[in-house]
Order: structure tokens, then C-alpha cells, then sequence
């Protein structure tokens, strides 16, 4: 890795007076504006890092910040443009980009293809450090926006200009491979390849216009938000912000009524066959009552989504909080129908920011046609899933009931609700439309109990009162 | 400020970190050593979260070993407890030293049952009362309850315990602490806060294929590319359970016993019940690999 390849401010990282701490503590606020909660001792704690490890090791500083100032998975992509902002690899064009710059033709057209040669070459050999070198040269050679006193560097038109995906054929043609499954890796890893020098010309780019506007400025702008702020309903911004802002509460709310539920089941009944065991010692009296143990576990949830186009926001985002809810129950299990059922609990645990999309996309959730069937859904569910389905388990079906005429099998529905602890339904629909046209919510609510959830107002009721059962 | 290295278990540098741990087959990433390296010499308990199967909870044998620790491990489970946990004590004993000493004093027996010799040390205190250098493994730590977290808090922060009848224990050294996550549920930020974060994922090739060079001996060169490779490109498809580093290494171990030298579209497809544990995931990968018409092709 290159690092601080310009060094005429005479400090790492070019900085030109402001001293570490300094630094540390501006990046860290930028990390809290981007939704990762660094607190004072993380502050403190990557002071110490950065003096232990000291800073003459761009990549290992890198890990040791990101040890002591990410707490989870997802924010790491977001630490890692920051840090490029804060702790950037050099100032201005890095010592690799000048020496390449006299080689560069001075004609635009020739400099593209130029670059796209030496692009081609790179991924023909797979070679990491010059993809890095390269992604640098090109944000210099072509990715100069605006004119003096409004000048930047756009990743976007970088790669406009270089249009790496099409050179994946002939990178594909030219590594080639003798045996059969070859051909379809190298494929895979040119494709890969690409994505990574798109991500490092957004690198560079980033850290070439932050030198000219700013690091604040491009820290709250170019910098991507974390996977779990971003928006995977089809409601509009406003709403989801709104959403979003009931989920945390809601599942502190219901964390404390739980474990205050769980310290008074501790003194449950009395345990009358033990509490007589035991008066045999004060002959016969019984002195010391025995209470029974308490129920061991939390409780499990399985979910059933429907997740079609017109419900797929409700789903989505009651996922979510089931997501941040998960703590409270030993095991949830989510399955989504549209009119087939699949299970997608890991793509739920994963927490992909275009969650229903990705369902749609990569579980078996559709057969035939692409409209809801409640019958077939809950019939697979009977079918296949039905050991996910216990004496401690809490069933939650999600949806409208609407089942475009067809059969609503109601005898599957029964039969999960038998075999669960309790079956809810929530309905996103109004009260006064259910049964209305092919919805057949009337006679489901019948089977199970159904509440109208339109609002977060009746979700986090429905939550506090009824959940867990 | 609590800054007291752990002791015994401190490396001169990174790259010590590196050498010491692959002399005890363990090859770390960039990431893993440095995070390694700066657990010991801060003495923070590092917090290790990841995909099954990634090696976290090799890493801290492998500490041990390149340490010359010992190793204390707790595993959590639901409804793990203190009395798991930390210490209980022996009543059965106690019971009997009371019946052995029918005609002592009250006072004498009292104070007698509630000493040393009736304590059950559980992993936690074990790791605290130790002498020699000590690695503490708290192993799948999400699948405790959340008490059991408060009390990591307590033991973490200070590394000491109190014991009503004995008085507050304190550390005589400093573990390193090891807490493995496959964040099925989400531990508090509090107990986030007192470690280092390691997040471990599926290594890059070139790493992988010495993993595989090391685990399975003897093994052919080309074989190891091709066999991470198809694994990289496995990982790409959308599976219930993608190929984990172990897998790759069975996979290897699988290709080298059947004697196959390369590996073709056939070898995948017959051998792919090792990497894959879904019948979905297999049927998924033939389509997405295109198994079937390059086999039919051959």
C-alpha cells in the first residue's frame, strides 16, 4: 500500500498543522453524523491504538481504529471512507500518479485508452497494488470537474470515461483457462475485479475533492450512510424516517416489560409435592414453602410475511423490528410467501438495506404467477415448516388476506394455530375493507385473532400488550 | 484508566503476533494480528463476531498456544449462570463436613463450610485466581442470557469478583480475553464498549489457499487455487449457508483422498455434498455454476 506518498507538509498523512488528537476527535464526530455511536472512551481508546501502533503503517492503523471504534459488522464500509478522509494515503496526486503523468499522452482520447490498456493489464494479472495505483492515475487523468475556484474530482465521470465493464470479455478471452469450469470463474473474478476498482476510483475521488472542499463537507456528503439507515420501503422518506424512529424505543419498551415479567415468574407457584418433601424435617410442618422453577426460555417467533408488491412495505418494515426485537425471543424464524413460502431468516439476520427486493429475488417465494395466494402459502407452511411451529412459539402472519379469489384453506391456517402457543395476524388494511372484493380477512379472523395494524401507533401496541405471549 | 497489559500474554510487535501465532497453525490477516496485538498490549478484551466457522474460536487457542497460556473456556448457552459461570458452592461437601463435626462449636462450623476448600471454581473465577498467563474464551457469548452480559461486565471491567463470604478476588494477572459472537442477537453496547472489535470474515484467496497448504499437507498447488476459487465463486451465489474456511479445508482433504488433480466440472458436481449442507444450496449452485451443461459438454 502507498502511503503518505507526498510528504512536502512534513507530517503523515499531510496534515498540515492540525495535530492527532485533533484529528481523532474530528473523525469520530464524522463517524457519529454517519450513524456509528462512538462515545468518549472509544475516543480514547483509538488515541491509544494510534500511539501504540504508531503511524507509519497506513493498513495497520486502519484495523486498529476500526477495533476500537466499530462495535458491529455493517459499519465497516462506513469507517473505511471515513478513515480515507481523515487518514488519507497521500496529498494531492500520490508520487505513482506524477511519474505515470509524463507518459500519459497529452491527447484526451489517447490518455483514455492509455489508462483502459494499463487497466486491462492490471486485471489480466490480478494485480491488487496496481488496480490501487491505477484507480488513483485515472481520478487524476479523467476525473476533473469544474471549472477555477469550483474545481473537484467526480468518481462518476472517471468511470464514464475508462468504462471498465467493457473490458471484462476481453480480460476474460485473454486470461483464459484450459479446463471447462475455468472460463466460468475467471468470469466471476474479472467481474469482481471491476467492482473493486469502482469502489477504489470512489476512494480516490472522495479523498482528491474532500483536499479542495473540505473533509466535513465530503464526510456528511460522499460518504454512503450505514446499511441499516438506509431506506428498503417503497413509503417515502418522511414515513420511513418516522418508522425507523419507533423501532428503537419500541424494543427497549418491550426488553424491560419482559425482563420485569421474567423476575416476577422467578416466585411462581407453589410446589406442593417439594414443599411437603421438605416439612418432613420439622416433622410434617410445613415451614419453608417451595416455589416452582420458573419456565426456563424465552419465547420463539415465527413470522409468515407476505411479501407482494401491495404489502411488501408492511412487512418489510415489521421485520425490522422483529430484527431488533430478537434478543427478546429464543429463536425467530422468518418465512415469506408470496404464493409459495420460503424461508428467509438469514437474509432477515443479515440486515440487507433492500430487504423484500432481495426476498423477491433470492428465496423461492413466487410459483406460477406472481400474485398472492394465501391457500398455497399456508398449506407449504403446513407442509414444510410446521416442526418450526411449537408448544412455545408465537405465530405472526403479515399481510392483507387478500387471495385474488382463490381457496383460503383455512383447515392450514388451523393447524398451525393448533400447534403454535398463540397465532396473530396483522392486518395493514382498514377494518371496514376486510372482506371486501377477494379479501378473505373476515374468514381468517375467524381461525386466528386479527388485529388492524396500519399505523406504528397500533404496531407498538399490539407489541407492548400482546407480545410476547 | 485501567492500562495494565495483560500480562504473559504480550507480543513484541505485530509481526510477531504473525510468526508466533502461524508456528502454532493459526495464519492471522493484517486485521487479526493487529487487533491481536493491541488486545495484548492494552489489555482490552477483544470481541470477535463473524460468519460460523471462520476461525474464532481457533484464534484463541491459538493465542494460548503461542503464548504458553493456559486455556479457561466458557461456553454460553441459554440459560447459563453465575453458579455456571463464576463459582457455586460444593453443598454435597459441605453437608458432610457438618455431619463429620457433630460436636464442634457452631461459630467453628460456619466459618468452616464457607472456605477455599468448598468452593466450585466455575471458568470465570478460574480465570481470575490463576497464577500462570491465562486465556479466558467466552465462546458464542450472544447465546447467553442477558444477565449472564452484566456480570461479564463486572468481571471484564476490573477483572475481580466478589464472593459474599470470601471477599472480593481480584486478578493477580490480567487474562486475555477472547468473546466469540455469531450475532444471532445483539449484545448490549455496553459490554460492546469495554472490547476491541474483530470482525472475522472468510480470508482473501491467497490467505485461504495457505490455510488450505497447511491444514491439508501434500496437496497440490493448482488443486488449492482451483478448489478456492470455485469456493470464492460459491460464496458469490445467493446459499442458505455459504462454504466456510473449514469446509474449504474438508473439501481439499475430500479431492486429495478421491486422487483427483484437477478439478472439472464432474469433480464439482460429485464432491459438492462436502461443501454445501442444503440440498437447495447444491441445486442452486449446479444452476449458478452451470454445472450440468459443462459436465454434459466434458
Amino acid at each position: 500500500m502507498p502511503v503518505a506518498a507526498d510528504v512536502t507538509h512534513g507530517t503523515p498523512y499531510g496534515a498540515p498543522s492540525d495535530g492527532l488528537p485533533a484529528r481523532l476527535v474530528a473523525m469520530v464526530g464524522a463517524l457519529r453524523d454517519k450513524g456509528i455511536p462512538c462515545g468518549t472512551s472509544e475516543t480514547v481508546d483509538a488515541a491509544r491504538v494510534a500511539q501504540v501502533l504508531g503511524l507509519d503503517d497506513r493498513g495497520r492503523l486502519r484495523e486498529g481504529l476500526a477495533a476500537a471504534l466499530v462495535r458491529r459488522g455493517g459499519q465497516r464500509a462506513v469507517f473505511d471512507a471515513v478513515f480515507d478522509l481523515y487518514f488519507p494515503a497521500g496529498v494531492g496526486a500520490t508520487q505513482g500518479t506524477r511519474d505515470g503523468e509524463d507518459d500519459l499522452p497529452a491527447d484526451p482520447d489517447d490518455r483514455v485508452e492509455r489508462l483502459r490498456e494499463e487497466l486491462r493489464d492490471a486485471l489480466v494479472a490480478r494485480d491488487a497494488a496496481a488496480l490501487e495505483a491505477l484507480a488513483e492515475r485515472a481520478v487524476d487523468a479523467l476525473g476533473r470537474v469544474g471549472g477555477e475556484g469550483n474545481r473537484s474530482f467526480s468518481a462518476l465521470q472517471t468511470l464514464e470515461r475508462l468504462r471498465p465493464q467493457t473490458l471484462v470479455a476481453a480480460v476474460v478471452q485473454e486470461r483464459g483457462d484450459d479446463g471447462d469450469l475455468g472460463d466460468r470463474l475467471v468470469r466471476d473474478e474479472v467481474r469482481r475485479d471491476v467492482e473493486r476498482l469502482k469502489a477504489l476510483v470512489a476512494a480516490a475521488a472522495r479523498r482528491r475533492a474532500a483536499e479542495l472542499r473540505g473533509r466535513e463537507r465530503m464526510a456528511t456528503y460522499a460518504v454512503p450512510d450505514p446499511a441499516e439507515r438506509q431506506d428498503f420501503l417503497t413509503t417515502n422518506l418522511a414515513q420511513f424516517a418516522a418508522l425507523r424512529a419507533a423501532v428503537r424505543p419500541l424494543s427497549r419498551k418491550l426488553a424491560t416489560r419482559l425482563a420485569a415479567r421474567r423476575r416476577a415468574a422467578r416466585r411462581g407457584e407453589v410446589d406442593v409435592r417439594r414443599t411437603l418433601r421438605r416439612s418432613m424435617s420439622t416433622g410434617g410442618v410445613p415451614i419453608r414453602l417451595v416455589h416452582k422453577r420458573p419456565r426456563p426460555s424465552r419465547p420463539e417467533l415465527v413470522l409468515l410475511c407476505d411479501v407482494s408488491g401491495s404489502v411488501a412495505g408492511f412487512s418489510g418494515f415489521t421485520m425490522l423490528l422483529v430484527r431488533a426485537l430478537a434478543d427478546q425471543f429464543t429463536r425467530v424464524r422468518v418465512l415469506a410467501f408470496v404464493n409459495v413460502t420460503d424461508e428467509v431468516t438469514m437474509l432477515v439476520q443479515e440486515g440487507r438495506p433492500d430487504l423484500v427486493t432481495a426476498i423477491q429475488r433470492e428465496a423461492r417465494v413466487t410459483g406460477w404467477h406472481g400474485s398472492s395466494d394465501y391457500g398455497e402459502a399456508l398449506a407449504d407452511v403446513a407442509e414444510s415448516y410446521l416442526d418450526a411451529i411449537g408448544p412455545r412459539t408465537a405465530v405472526l402472519v403479515l399481510g392483507d388476506g387478500r387471495n385474488n379469489y382463490g381457496d383460503p384453506n383455512l383447515a392450514a391456517l388451523q393447524r398451525i394455530r393448533d400447534r403454535s402457543r398463540r397465532t396473530f395476524w396483522l392486518n395493514p388494511e382498514p377494518r371496514g375493507r376486510w372482506g371486501s372484493g377477494d379479501s378473505c380477512a373476515d374468514e381468517y379472523a375467524t381461525v386466528v385473532e386479527m388485529h388492524e395494524c396500519r399505523t406504528i401507533e397500533q404496531l407498538s401496541r399490539f407489541i407492548t400488550h400482546l407480545l410476547p405471549v | 484508566m485501567t492500562t495494565a497489559p495483560a500480562s504473559g500474554t504480550t507480543f513484541a510487535s505485530v509481526d510477531d503476533v504473525v510468526t508466533r501465532l502461524a508456528a502454532v497453525g493459526y495464519l492471522a490477516s493484517e486485521s487479526v494480528a493487529t487487533t491481536v496485538y493491541l488486545a495484548a498490549v492494552l489489555g482490552k478484551p477483544l470481541l470477535v463476531e463473524g460468519p460460523a466457522g471462520t476461525g474464532k474460536t481457533d484464534l484463541a487457542r491459538a493465542v494460548a498456544e503461542a503464548t504458553g497460556a493456559g486455556l479457561v473456556r466458557l461456553q454460553c448457552y441459554e440459560g447459563v449462570d453465575e453458579a455456571r459461570a463464576l463459582y457455586e458452592w460444593n453443598h454435597a461437601k459441605q453437608l458432610l463436613r457438618i455431619t463429620a463435626g457433630r460436636d464442634e462449636s457452631w461459630d467453628a462450623a460456619r466459618t468452616d463450610v464457607f472456605s477455599e476448600e468448598f468452593l466450585l471454581e466455575r471458568p470465570l473465577l478460574t480465570a481470575i485466581r490463576r497464577e500462570e498467563p491465562t486465556v479466558l474464551l467466552v465462546d458464542e457469548t450472544d447465546k447467553a442470557d442477558v444477565e449472564v452480559e452484566g456480570l461479564l461486565l463486572e468481571v471484564l471491567g476490573d477483572f475481580q469478583v466478589t464472593v459474599p463470604e470470601l471477599g472480593t478476588i481480584r486478578a493477580r494477572q490480567r487474562p486475555f480475553v477472547v468473546l466469540t459472537s455469531n450475532a444471532t442477537r445483539e449484545l448490549t453496547e455496553a459490554l460492546r464498549r469495554r472490547c476491541l472489535f474483530l470482525h472475522l470474515d472468510v480470508p482473501e484467496p491467497a490467505l485461504e489457499e495457505d490455510i488450505v497448504r497447511l491444514h491439508v499437507p501434500g496437496i497440490d498447488e493448482a488443486l488449492t487455487t482451483s478448489v478456492v476459487r470455485v469456493v470464492a465463486a460459491l460464496r458469490g451465489l445467493p446459499l442458505k449457508k455459504a462454504p466456510s474456511v473449514s469446509e474449504t479445508i474438508d473439501w481439499a482433504r475430500t479431492l486429495l483422498a478421491l486422487g483427483a488433480d484437477r478439478l472439472d466440472a464432474r469433480t464439482v458436481e460429485e464432491t459438492l455434498g462436502v461443501v454445501l449442507k442444503h440440498q437447495e444450496d447444491v441445486v442452486r449452485a449446479r444452476a449458478g455454476l452451470d454445472l450440468d451443461t459443462l459436465a454434459r459438454r466434458a
